[in-house]
């Protein structure tokens, strides 16, 4: 009943349409030809326009970073103001323990809720947590960082790694969820069908059947995160803090690659600037190869189609 | 099933190790269903553990101020009175000038992937434009501080004044310092570009078929067919996708607070340093100096909380609503 009057509607509503067309070549064909070419061509030009900062962004840190970054850079710390050279080791390890920590915190939670998710498809509660997940991912980072410095760092009285990465876990787990959600639902139902059928139980079909199938995606999709949470600065300013010396612990102050890069770039000094730019570039190009990566590991999976 | 089948079953004898299998396999069934469901609920329980202690920081700013806090300007750690309202400012004139210039340049690109587009142009071009939501955001405050700001201090900013002689016009008044509102929406809006135009791709990927046939049957150009049979058809699942960048524009903070000057004023003129509500905690935060500084820093939090809430839920429930009517793809 109701789909008859909706296609009543949509009938008549073409039917007008069709009266406006006629109307309008009124106008010349050709006018509305010229039209329609001049925006197919504006289009394009977005595209090149939204092309340009990628491409702009990619030379300039090549052109001023890439002569700063050698093996010092990867294998010392940073050099006091006034002497050039040093490096980021302890920044890039800080980064990996913090990443380390999100994960131990982040993956069960993100991979399990995913689960969840995927199983549960129709209830009202998944409907529900899938929501709040997308919500949570849409929180400003800033937001996480004071949550968890009242949260972590002002009882204890110090800044702390365990901080900076519990908020880099929070950013981390609806990002990990989701992706688990629609990797366990790429994998045919006939293989949980095959598993049941079998006699596997329930939660051994989850885990050792539909999980395993679906783990190279999740991989793919773990690290993508991990390349998100790892280029994050604003959750670590008064968390972890940053640090200038040497340090793996998580119960200490640490320093992070993103950080280091902001206190370099707002510095005055051109040596800590072209710090910054090689900084910069290393995060880059680990961001960018994990995406590209992620993106020829899922596209060569038969049936993932998603372009 | 199982009650259809159980006559069956109990009909015939069946070996004594298959019940005691079942019964230990549905003992781990529901640890593993108590488990995924223990892990989910983590999701929801966060989200209000946040909304609340930084509600509950914030509390003795807000019970200090009053409403005042988000109308006040006055922002005077010394003297400990707060007014947040140039942050708040700061934010919505950023956050929409990035819309007004991200939003057709968004739509634009997406129409271009989606209907014209030869393979070989769309997978590598759309995979650039995704790229852009990749990038972090203290990249883009480098290159934003280092090469935007010079670059607009050096040209933008005299070829307004000079030579299009709107120096005077209320929006490009004052110095030209560089760091500003301006640079602030410029680099907002390379960033929320990725997120609106993969939100208008899948809305588009949506329209049905049969809906572009329809207007080129009768007569439309291909342009009159996105205008007036495709791009109506998807509006909802557009704005979701523009109120989605809003939320992602209100919310960034490292690449806006290397850009934006940081300066607590109220100011008209988009070449003026500003503040967002985002990097005003990012500046101020870690040298907070007094209980009521950080509970003032911490109120600005949980507006930012409360803001970017329910403009993600409404934009989700937009795109949600698009995608359902699109016929479930």
């Amino acid at each position: 009943m109701t789909t008859q009057s909706f296609t009543t509607q949509r009938r008549a509503a073409w039917r007008s349409y069709r009266e406006q067309l006629a109307k309008s070549t009124a106008r010349t064909l050709s006018r509305r030809r010229l039209v329609s070419q001049i925006m197919i061509a504006l289009t394009f030009v977005a595209a090149l326009v939204a092309v340009l900062p990628l491409t702009l962004i990619t030379w300039h840190l090549l052109r001023q970073g890439a002569s700063s970054i050698n093996r010092d850079f990867f294998l010392h710390m940073p050099k006091p103001t006034g002497d050039a050279g040093g490096g980021m080791a302890n920044a890039i390890v800080g980064t990996g323990v913090l990443v380390l920590i999100a994960s131990v915190v982040g993956l069960p939670v993100g991979i399990f809720a995913g689960l969840y998710l995927a199983e549960q498809r129709g209830a009202r509660l998944a409907t529900g947590v899938r929501f709040l997940s997308d919500v949570l991912n849409g929180l400003p980072s800033i937001v996480l960082g004071i949550f968890a410095w009242g949260l972590l760092v002002r009882p204890f009285k110090h800044f702390s790694a365990l901080a900076g990465g519990m908020a880099l876990a929070a950013m981390m787990i609806p990002l990990v969820t989701r992706t688990t959600e629609e990797m366990i639902r790429l994998v045919p139902v006939s293989m949980r069908e095959a598993a049941l059928a079998l006699g596997y139980t329930k939660w051994r079909t989850s885990l050792g059947i539909v999980l395993r199938t679906a783990m190279p995606g999740i991989v793919t999709g773990v690290l993508l995160a991990v390349a998100r949470i790892a280029g994050e600065t604003a959750p670590l300013i008064f968390t972890a803090f940053g640090n200038n010396f040497w340090s793996v612990s998580p119960f200490k102050p640490i320093a992070a690659l993103p950080m280091q890069i902001y206190y370099y770039a707002t510095s005055p000094y051109d040596d800590w600037h072209a710090q910054a730019w090689a900084g910069a570039l290393v995060l880059l190009g680990l961001v960018l190869v994990i995406s590209v990566a992620a993106r020829f590991a899922t596209r060569s999976r038969a049936g993932l189609g998603s372009d | 099933m199982s009650e259809e089948t159980a006559p069956f079953i109990a009909s015939r004898p069946t070996p004594a190790v298959v019940p005691a299998q079942i019964e230990g396999a549905s003992y781990g069934d529901r640890i593993y269903r108590w488990a995924t469901l223990g892990f989910a609920l983590v999701i929801p329980s966060l989200l209000l553990l946040i909304g609340v202690e930084v509600f509950r920081a914030g509390w003795p700013a807000f019970k200090a101020f009053g409403f005042s806090f988000f109308t006040s300007s006055a922002w005077d750690p010394v003297n400990g009175s707060f007014g947040a309202a140039p942050a708040v400012f700061g934010t919505i004139v950023s956050s929409i000038l990035a819309l007004i210039i991200a939003t057709p340049l968004a739509v634009g690109v997406a129409i271009f992937l989606s209907e014209f587009a030869p393979n070989w142009i769309r997978q590598p071009v759309a995979f650039f434009v995704d790229l852009l939501a990749a990038i972090p955001s203290v990249v883009y405050g480098l290159w934003g501080v280092l090469v935007l700001v010079p670059f607009i201090r050096a040209n933008v900013m005299p070829f307004v004044k000079d030579t299009l002689h709107l120096g005077d016009f209320p929006l490009f008044t004052g110095a030209a310092y560089g760091p500003s509102m301006f640079a602030a929406g410029c680099i907002l809006a390379i960033m929320v570009l990725p997120y609106i135009s993969a939100v208008t791709r899948e809305v588009l990927r949506a329209v049905p078929r049969s809906q572009r046939e329809a207007a080129l049957a009768l007569g439309a150009t291909r342009w009159e067919m996105i205008w007036d049979a495709v791009l109506p058809y998807a509006r909802s699942g557009i704005v979701g996708g523009v109120i989605l960048g809003l939320g992602r524009a209100i919310g960034e903070t490292m690449a806006v607070t290397m850009v934006i000057g940081n300066r607590h004023e109220l100011s008209a003129s988009l070449f003026q340093p500003g503040y967002t509500m985002a990097s005003l905690i990012a500046n101020e935060f870690a040298e907070a100096t007094g209980d009521l500084h950080v509970s003032a820093l911490m109120a600005v939090g949980a507006g930012l909380f409360l803001v970017t809430v329910i403009v993600n839920a409404i934009a989700r429930w937009l795109v949600w609503r698009t995608a359902r009517v699109g016929g479930g793809t």
